[in-house]
């Protein structure tokens, strides 16, 4: 599904990622952790094609094609799905209209009809029952006066109803408390399937009670430091960072920052 | 450009010498035209050097020397006139050809009892006592030469009046549509909302066919105790048209006047909305939108007197510019010593789509009382790349991102906008607007 090979990124001319490498297969879900600073989230935009990062080497394939040529929308198209760690206020367009234009744009270049509103209301109302969300956010703008736990419900929502190859979730637990985080892993779980992969990118290790990863990989200064089973999130709970950062020399530490 | 420019002023005064057709008015309305005509034979048009004209250069309409029609002139058969009417609203309609009334094309059926609504000419001829305690009173006394060539050449438009207790559930549609190219237009409207009264007007302007001319309107609004008006000026000229409007209100105790001005058109445009808040308990609400693209000029002046305590004013203006689009935006809100728990809220907002666009937002409050709530807020940016991104993210194009959030800015200023069918006619005229534009076409 998604092939990562010796990806650099820079941002502002200061290099993030330093050279990542990971595979992931379809029906697979990986989470990816690390502390704050390590390239997280800067991998996560990467992949959803943000012109704000500059990649200076490196290739992503995903399903057969160069990932990086894509613009965004055309990423969207094709199935890649990124939850956003801030989802973004929209005053003046209501969430439903964007689910629709969102839905319809992926599904007209699918080369398959659009759906008429009956049939759209339908679809959305039934997976809106997977992240328990008031229909009353379907009519006010996206994510405008949404409290924390809804707007993240509110990128499940999207994913449930976009149905994507590859979804990305940008530490999508931060900030819920375990009410959500629980709706949140059941709409994961929900969607899991043998055509469908995850990266859950995260700080914590919380999520990972409840939505079972396949592999864990440890991101630490832009590489990928370690990767294993799911053993190795609590091993990092436990044991924290620390004892995987020796290979830094201070001042590649202070580059972090 | 060397050719030098007509004196367009002093034939404007010879054409009002000329008229030979108001010989047989009112004394009063002869007066109040005489005046106007040494006012305007004074003033001439506004030049730069006035602070309030500063930004807004009006020297192309004098060198084009628009000329008011014959009045024996032929009316045009306009067979397409259908598309500027409302769906949806089956009030009355007053329909002016080139500032003419238009028997044929208007309604003026379904008017309540208690309810008048005509032409200004059928009343200053038929029930001139109506106009005249009116016409006039409601201008300000530093108005400027645009003011005083209306007055002084006034001819016709809507004369509309309810009677004390009076609602009108219809909204009342006066269109006002151009096809004369070089036509001096002058449509002169008189609101009259006696006390507890209730009425809905669109005013509306709109050309077939491309050619230029000049819109000079005046529209006075009084609102007496407790009454209710929600007006419109809907401004759909064509793109080399020019629109010189004013809009004065005074609005007495408790009663509420809403003005929407949405200027969709015109080459060059400017508008004096202002408001005397006379009594106690009066509100005013202007709902401002207007869009400026290639090289249109569009300059909103608004003007509001709280001059006596406990009044409220709310001004909400967003404009979207792009191409070499140019707006102006002065809110003026006085506030007199002893109007006391005056509340005044402005806001003007400004979306840029293109390097080239230049906007210039003043509020200017000058406040005499000590116990008010008197805010302002002038914005000016650009699509948020956030907000951008995250559309893209979810499969739009980067073009329907663009319009849907530029689309989605302006929406803020028409959910204000009571009126179903003139939102949802002014949602399509936006929709097709955002096409032209979108940056990438304004760029190439």
């Amino acid at each position: 599904m998604l092939t990562i090979t010796d990806l650099h990124a820079s941002c502002d001319g200061k290099e993030i990622l330093r050279g990542i490498d990971l595979q992931i297969n379809a029906g697979e879900v990986h989470a990816i952790m690390g502390p704050n600073g390590s390239g997280k989230s800067t991998l996560a935009n990467v992949l959803a094609g943000r012109d704000r990062y500059q990649v200076t080497r490196g290739t992503v394939k995903y399903r057969d094609v160069d990932l990086l040529q894509m613009p965004p929308e055309e990423r969207a198209r094709a199935g890649v799905f990124l939850a956003f760690q801030y989802p973004v206020e929209i005053p003046g367009v209501s969430n439903i209209y964007l689910l629709k234009a969102a839905l319809n744009a992926v599904r007209k270049s699918r080369g398959e009809r659009e759906l008429d509103a009956m049939d759209f209301l339908a679809l959305v109302k039934e997976r809106m029952q997977l992240v328990e969300m008031k229909e009353e956010l379907l009519y006010r703008s996206v994510n405008e006066g949404f409290s924390g736990g809804e707007k993240k419900r509110n990128e499940i929502l999207q994913m449930a109803v976009l149905a994507p190859y590859l979804a990305i979730l940008d530490e999508t637990d931060s900030g819920l408390d375990i009410d959500a985080l629980q709706v949140v892993a059941a709409g994961v779980n929900a969607l899991r399937s043998p055509d469908r992969a995850f990266l859950l990118i995260t700080h914590y290790q919380r999520l990972l009670d409840y939505v079972v990863p396949d592999v864990v990989h440890v991101l630490i200064g832009g590489r990928i430091v370690k990767s294993g089973d799911r053993a190795l999130a609590l091993e990092l709970e436990r044991t924290g960072y620390a004892d995987l950062t020796p290979a830094l020399t201070p001042a590649t530490m202070l580059d972090e920052r | 450009m060397s050719n030098p420019a007509p004196d367009t002023a002093a034939r404007y005064v010879q054409v009002m010498h000329e008229r030979n057709d108001v010989a047989r008015e009112a004394a009063w309305l002869r007066t109040l035209r005489e005046s106007a005509v040494a006012r305007f034979a004074d003033l001439g048009f506004p030049l730069q050097q006035d602070e309030d004209w500063k930004y807004t250069d009006v020297r192309p309409i004098e060198r084009a020397a628009f000329m008011p029609l014959p009045l024996d002139a032929a009316t045009p058969l306009i067979p397409d006139a259908g598309q500027f009417r409302l769906d949806g609203v089956s009030g009355p309609r007053l329909v002016f050809i080139d500032g003419r009334f238009s028997a044929s094309l208007s309604d003026l059926g379904g008017v309540p009892k208690g309810a008048t609504v005509t032409t200004l000419a059928y009343a200053l001829n038929s029930e001139p006592q109506l106009p005249a305690a009116h016409l006039g009173r409601y201008l300000p006394d530093d108005s400027h030469g645009f003011i005083a060539l209306n007055t002084a050449l006034l001819s016709d438009g809507a004369f509309i009046r309810l009677n004390a207790g009076t609602r009108m559930e219809q909204p009342i549609h006066v269109l006002y549509l151009a096809t004369a190219s070089a036509a001096l237009l002058l449509p002169r409207n008189l609101i009259i909302a006696e006390r507890d009264s209730q009425v809905t007007i669109v005013e509306h302007y709109a050309a077939v066919g491309d050619m230029a001319y000049f819109t000079n309107s005046l529209t006075e609004i009084f609102a007496a105790d407790n009454a209710t008006v929600e007006h419109y000026r809907v401004q759909e000229e064509n793109r080399t048209a020019f629109h010189v409007s004013g809009v004065h209100m005074q609005i007495n105790r408790s009663s509420r006047v809403t003005t929407h001005a949405l200027d969709l058109g015109g080459r060059l445009v400017r508008n004096d909305l202002r408001a005397v808040l006379a009594d106690s308990g009066g509100e005013c609400h202007f709902n401002g939108l207007y869009l400026a693209t290639d090289r249109q000029h569009i300059d909103n002046h608004t003007h509001i007197d709280h001059a006596q305590p406990h009044c409220t004013s709310r001004e909400f203006y967003r404009g979207v510019l792009s191409g070499r689009g140019r707006t102006v935006f002065r809110g003026r809100i006085i506030v007199r010593p002893g109007a006391q728990k005056s509340d005044a809220r402005q806001v003007n907002d400004n979306l840029l789509l293109s390097r080239d666009a230049e906007v210039d937002s003043q509020p200017q409050l000058e406040i005499y009382a000590d116990d008010v709530m008197c805010s302002h807020g002038a914005t000016v940016g650009q699509l948020d790349e956030n907000a951008l991104f995250y559309l893209r993210a979810r499969a739009l194009s980067d073009a329907d991102a663009r319009d849907l959030l530029t689309f989605a800015f302006a929406r803020e200023v028409l959910d204000r906008v009571r009126l179903a069918p003139l939102r949802a006619r002014i949602e399509l005229r936006l929709a097709a607007a955002m096409r032209r534009f979108a940056p990438r076409e304004v760029h190439t």
